[in-house]
């Protein structure tokens, strides 16, 4: 390789760098947004979240309870962030129309002759020579620095308020069982189509590389029905956990099998002769040489199938309840977003939630999945 | 349900399958190694216990349902009576029906072509600068993100804020910076399918991605070099010699993402529920599953209108492997 620093590699760079840019931004906005306080969130774009900007707010002071009486006049005096989290004030305005017309420590009329002034931590001084007689007291406007501060908060009520938490909980027990059963039942499935030699052997197979493509949706009817009758032949409900594992055990059955065949065909026929020949009985071989000798490949299927599962909405829609103790991730996710279609913190923050166990899987074991995928998988 | 009730009753759905299998062959081994005489009698029943829970999952949930789809789709609502053409005629109808048809046809003409075109673009780009591996990483991360996750994700780039208000969607701010009304994205016709397209591109690129730079190392460097010293330009070498090369491998990631833009659900659920003119038939299927107490055979119609889009796929995967199965 000639090493040169040419005009294409340049522009080679610059347009990866585009796409790279383009294709974390949306990401990288979520998660910055989910980390940000949720009354910024509303107002502001994610990308503004890293410079110190200037919001303007308003506020109300308290209204005559509070007033006192000193030197002939009367005060009414507190600070006007009360519970909320204090900011640093730059100037602040008394009527809408001139929101910062007053820098701070200086003071404002009201048109009704009475005097505030304002200083940098939101303490004011309301002064009137006659007695405060309004229950609600004025709106101040101010002008604020908001420096980058990122919060859990946002997790925090989203984890257990919201009901996240237990739809975490309940989406991994849906999906190891999904991803495990599978798994146990295609490699005995895969060994036999494989390595014993019976009637209808190729059929079978024939039937498996079919209904890899076959659309989960020509399932979903018949199998709701015959739930509902198995459901009120013996008086159970007809959407539950084990109906669940075996309906996503159905529809990945074919690419498990299929992937595993794939990897299973690969292994040297001479070392099963010799396997049978010292006495050994199928179930000895598969036990004792080609699971061990399957791990990698157990590993990416298990990874493909584990986040195709972690990740379906429709078979979770339809074969599960939508009370708290039977719903997923994805299914929460998407009533928040029809609920709280303009709560940003929740949905940004949800969404994220939903999205760190395939993300952690994915930054830890990216070359099993690459392997599983790149294997040919074909998902019905 | 408490985190030690499910825990519970997960294990004992996973040992229950690692029992069956376990005794059932215990058994058998035993009377297997005890008789010693002709091994067609265990071997049949081994064959039967290897196959049985597979095949008859398979059967319950893949071979039966495809029938009785079919054969609801002839029939009434819930199923009973049979009405002939009836459900079909519906369909042609419908206008939902319709406009189902024509966006999911507008979804396989423009998301495999271009997530095909970027994942090869990409996959070339990255293979010769030296950060490549971390840029690929980069673009592949959206496929282990479900479709409602990066429904959340894009439907915040897509919001909408007053002109008067600071935009905190992406792309109204970029709108708005380059002096243009910002606009309600989702809900402008035609186009908006074309936002929401955007969002499975973004997932699907990945998948073309790796799959062509596995491809692409298979590619002889001698025949790159040769190109080269000959004078051919990157972009000629490209043409000329990579496309063709990877003719396969287009064809095989261009069928995968192709099965799944037909069945292209969760995104429309999420994001717009077919409102705004951006039905498809899958949500439209999801829909008559359960509108007005849900209707099988507009939903079985439905369903085996999805269905007919695979079957060429079907078939040339039964042609392909009988070919290979010859070799």
């Amino acid at each position: 390789m000639t090493k040169k620093i040419s005009f294409t590699s340049i522009l080679a760079q610059i347009l990866l760098l585009l796409f790279v840019v383009a294709w974390i931004a949306p990401t990288f906005g979520l998660f910055i947004s989910s980390l940000r306080d949720k009354d910024v969130l509303a107002i502001s774009g994610w990308w503004t979240s890293f410079i110190t900007t200037e919001v303007n707010e308003i506020y109300r002071t308290k209204g005559m309870e509070v007033q006192f009486e000193k030197d002939g006049y009367y005060f009414i005096e507190d600070n006007l962030f009360g519970d909320k989290k204090p900011k640093e004030i730059s100037s602040f305005g008394i009527t809408s129309k001139d929101i910062n017309g007053y820098e701070i420590e200086n003071t404002a009329t009201f048109k009704d002759g009475s005097e505030i002034t304002l200083s940098k931590n939101g303490n004011y001084s309301w002064k009137s020579k006659e007695a405060f007689s309004k229950k609600k007291g004025k709106r101040i406007f101010i002008t604020a620095l908001s420096p980058p501060s990122f919060t859990f908060e946002n997790y925090k009520e989203v984890l257990f308020k919201e009901g996240l938490g237990q739809a975490f909980i309940n989406t991994f027990a849906v999906a190891i069982p999904s991803t495990l059963i599978p798994l146990i039942i295609c490699s005995f499935f895969a060994y036999s189509l494989t390595w014993m030699k019976f009637f209808g052997r190729d059929l079978l197979l024939a039937i498996v590389i079919a209904s890899l493509v076959v659309p989960l949706q020509m399932s979903l009817i018949p199998v709701l029905s015959l739930y509902n009758d198995f459901g009120a032949l013996f008086g159970v409900s007809a959407k539950s956990y084990p109906g669940i594992w075996m309906a996503h055990t159905g529809f990945g059955l074919a690419s498990t099998t299929f992937l595993l065949w794939n990897f299973l065909k690969s292994l040297p026929n001479e070392m099963m002769e010799a396997a049978r020949v010292d006495g050994a009985t199928h179930y000895d071989t598969f036990i004792k040489i080609v699971v061990p000798l399957s791990i990698p490949a157990f590993a990416s299927i298990f990874i493909l199938q584990f986040l195709w599962v972690w990740n379906d909405l429709l078979v979770g829609l339809v074969f599960l309840d939508k009370n708290p103790s039977e719903i997923i991730l994805t299914a929460k996710l998407k009533e928040l977003l029809g609920s709280r279609g303009e709560n940003w913190e929740i949905l940004t923050t949800g969404a994220f939630i939903s999205m760190s166990v395939p993300l952690l899987i994915f930054f830890s074991l990216q070359r099993y999945f690459i392997r599983g995928l790149v294997a040919g998988s074909v998902k019905g | 349900m408490n985190i030690f009730s499910l825990a519970f009753i997960v294990l004992v759905g996973i040992l229950f399958f690692v029992l069956f299998f376990h005794f059932s062959n215990f058994v058998l081994d035993y009377y297997e190694k005890k008789s010693k005489s002709s091994f067609t009698f265990e071997n049949s029943i081994r064959v039967i216990i290897f196959i049985a829970p597979a095949f008859i999952v398979l059967f319950v949930f893949i071979i039966y349902p495809v029938f009785e789809t079919i054969r609801l789709s002839f029939f009434d609502k819930v199923g009973r009576e049979f009405v002939g053409w009836h459900n079909y005629s519906w369909a042609i109808k419908d206008p939902d029906f319709r406009r189902g048809i024509l966006n999911n046809l507008g979804w396989l003409l423009i998301v495999p072509t271009l997530s095909t075109f970027f994942g090869l673009v990409i996959a070339n780009l990255a293979d010769r600068i030296w950060w490549g591996t971390i840029a690929k990483s980069i673009i592949f991360m959206p496929m282990a993100i479900s479709f409602v996750g990066a429904g959340v994700i894009w439907k915040f780039i897509y919001d909408y804020r007053g002109p008067g208000d600071d935009q905190i969607g992406l792309l109204n701010a970029i709108t708005v910076a380059l002096g243009f009304e910002p606009q309600a994205w989702l809900t402008i016709s035609i186009w908006n399918n074309l936002f929401l397209m955007a969002i499975m591109i973004w997932i699907q690129t990945g998948l073309a991605l790796v799959i062509f730079s596995a491809a692409l190392r298979s590619i002889p460097n001698e025949t790159l070099d040769a190109a080269r010293i000959d004078g051919a330009s990157e972009l000629k070498i490209f043409w000329s010699i990579i496309i063709p090369y990877l003719q396969q491998t287009i064809l095989v990631i261009w069928t995968i993402i192709t099965i799944l833009v037909l069945k292209v659900f969760d995104i429309i659920y999420a994001m717009t529920n077919g409102q705004w003119q951006t039905e498809v038939l899958a949500n439209l299927m999801y829909d008559w599953m359960f509108r007005g107490g849900g209707d099988s055979g507009r939903g079985s119609v439905l369903a085996f209108c999805i269905m007919i889009g695979v079957i060429p796929i079907l078939a040339w995967n039964l042609y392909q492997h009988r070919k290979d199965q010859q070799l």
